[in-house]
């Protein structure tokens, strides 16, 4: 194991990531502090409690979850793109590294900047709203798993695309509109039945539901599911990353 | 045996093998076409050949960048596919492209590509190497401040922040000024004297004619000679010989017909083009015929056919 090159790879992405400081951390914390005053503050006050817990601090865990989940993305196909569009990928292809080593230098550090800004944003929740967490342990599983899991899928997203445009293409028009669609504002409880079971089709729906039991021991479906299909769309993603490496997918001619 | 197939019994003066190596690309463009080359331990090789003849996949195949299709690559005895780790350890690499992180600085990106390559953090020798390559000064500033020959000098300093065995520098000189290009050589050279084997693919003949030991030709994929410098220059070489007459001649008289005799500069100046390789150059009959016609001459000198003469003539024979 070349722990060395990983502890590079790592520290290079993560001096990366302070070097753009503001974009990284300050621009997400504003968006989010957004939301808390339009849908905690200002219309949350209209809202009626959902499962005991006022509409403002229910929102938390789904708006952490939507942060989560574009930042990890957007981290990680970032991270590995911009060496493949700018040609320093040579220097990581002809290193003595093995693809596990890349990613775990690459999704780690995206990982890592994920949960971090995830801290950040609950620490500027608990300014706007009262909050509180049942089960910190497993918070901190759904937080960690889910930084990983999708800094994963991110990486995936950035070795396949080919152009900047792609980059976003998933996170826009794929990951934001299920985060929206998947109880993040709302328990999914309240939907039609219809609704509801189309609703289960939609993966992100176990992430916001497992992470908000964490905090307020309420969930649409049970921890156990939620931790499953987190750890089925993690393998999915490994599978993934393993065949683009094993077939030099857009990285090996 | 061709000179440049793949001599078993070398093998512990080998530092790079290769044996019946082929790249054929998704498109069915065939690149290589089942290349044997063995570079010898401590030598400069050069690698010459026009565009698109397979330098560059051929690099790219020994360093892990392109796949190969078929065939064996082992450096130091180890192989680049199955004990990939030891090969690419010993082996640093100029890509023909500046590509470099530009937002990053030259300290911090040559100390990152030493810690890419599994070595623990050493100042000192990035120190060393940045000074060798006048990039002391400049260590601090950020890649995107320098200018193309810097960034060229900052990738020769990635390459050699791991202290490799084996160092391929694929057209190092490309767009670089002339002053550049001297201090390159000189580093080399400098390098070569530390035990370091240096591949070096280049379009400049002249290089390889100043800095090489040994020299290949690939064309269309394929290697089509790898000799010493020196003999194949002296083995292909033709050699010329120019006498400045006393007085202008208008042709070529008949009586000397039989030598490959050319007329220049209004007639003043005749040319004769030998083989070194043939038994007799033919020099001694044509003085002595010269005196019979009644020629004089006041001067002459004689010129070694360059490398670059030579690479055209090998290319146009394949052609």
């Amino acid at each position: 194991m070349n722990w060395l090159a990983v502890r590079s790879i790592y520290l290079f992405e993560m001096n990366r990531w302070r070097r753009t400081i503001v974009q990284s951390i300050v621009s997400p914390v504003i968006s989010t502090s957004l939301y808390f005053v339009v849908f905690g503050a200002a219309i949350g006050s209209a809202i009626s409690a959902i499962d005991g817990v006022a509409y403002g601090a229910y929102i938390v865990p789904g708006l952490l979850m939507l942060s989560l989940l574009t930042q990890s993305i957007s981290n990680a196909s970032f991270g590995i793109y911009f060496p493949r569009f700018s040609g320093t990928i040579y220097e990581i292809l002809s290193a003595p590294v093995s693809p596990f080593e890349i990613v775990l230098g690459y999704v780690g550090a995206a990982a890592t900047k994920s949960i971090l800004l995830g801290l950040i944003i609950l620490a500027t929740a608990a300014l706007f709203v009262p909050i509180r967490i049942d089960h910190p342990f497993v918070m901190v599983l759904f937080l960690v798993l889910t930084a990983a899991t999708f800094s994963l899928f991110g990486f995936v997203i950035g070795l396949w695309a080919d152009g900047f445009e792609k980059l976003q293409l998933v996170p826009l028009l794929i990951v934001t509109p299920l985060t929206f669609l998947g109880g993040s504002f709302y328990s999914i409880g309240m939907l039609p039945p219809f609704w509801r079971t189309v609703s289960l089709f939609n993966p992100v729906v176990y992430l916001v539901s497992g992470f908000r039991w964490s905090f307020f021991g309420r969930a649409d479906v049970s921890v156990g599911l939620s931790l499953g299909m987190t750890f089925l769309f993690l393998a999915l993603c490994l599978a993934a990353v393993t065949a683009m490496f094993r077939t030099g997918y857009r990285l090996k001619a | 045996m061709r000179p440049h197939e793949f001599e078993p019994g070398a093998a512990s003066d080998a530092v790079i093998a290769i044996e019946g190596l082929t790249k054929t690309y998704k498109s069915g463009f065939q690149a290589l076409k089942s290349v044997d080359l063995t570079i010898r331990r401590g030598e400069i090789f050069a690698l010459l050949g026009p565009n698109g003849a397979g330098k560059t996949t051929l690099i790219s195949v020994v360093c892990g960048i392109v796949n190969p299709t078929s065939g064996r690559v082992r450096v130091n005895g180890h192989d680049i596919l199955t004990d990939y780790r030891a090969a690419r350890a010993q082996i640093g690499l100029v890509p023909q492209e500046l590509t470099t992180d530009a937002f990053e600085t030259v300290w911090n990106t040559v100390s990152f590509s030493r810690g890419l390559f599994g070595k623990s953090s050493n100042p000192a020798h990035i120190e060393r190497v940045l000074k060798d390559l006048s990039l002391w000064e400049k260590r601090d500033n950020r890649m995107m401040t320098l200018s193309g020959g810097m960034k060229r000098r900052v990738l020769i300093a990635k390459a050699l922040s791991h202290e490799p065995q084996v160092l391929f520098l694929d057209e190092p000189t490309a767009g670089v000024d002339v002053e550049l290009r001297q201090d390159m050589w000189r580093l080399v050279r400098a390098l070569r004297d530390t035990g370091v084997t240096i591949i070096l693919t280049t379009h400049y003949i002249e290089e390889a004619e100043e800095m090489a030991d040994r020299v290949g030709v690939i064309s269309k994929g394929e290697i089509i000679l790898v000799e010493d410098k020196a003999e194949l220059m002296r083995k292909l070489g033709r050699k010329q010989l120019t006498l400045q007459l006393q007085a202008a001649l208008p042709a070529v008289p008949a009586s000397l017909g039989a030598y490959d005799l050319q007329l220049a500069a209004e007639g003043t100046e005749l040319t004769y083009t030998y083989d070194t390789k043939a038994e007799r150059t033919g020099i001694t009959s044509l003085l002595r015929d010269l005196s019979e016609a009644g020629i004089r001459f006041r001067d002459l000198r004689t010129r070694q056919s360059s490398l670059e003469e030579i690479f055209v003539g090998l290319l146009k024979e394949q052609a």
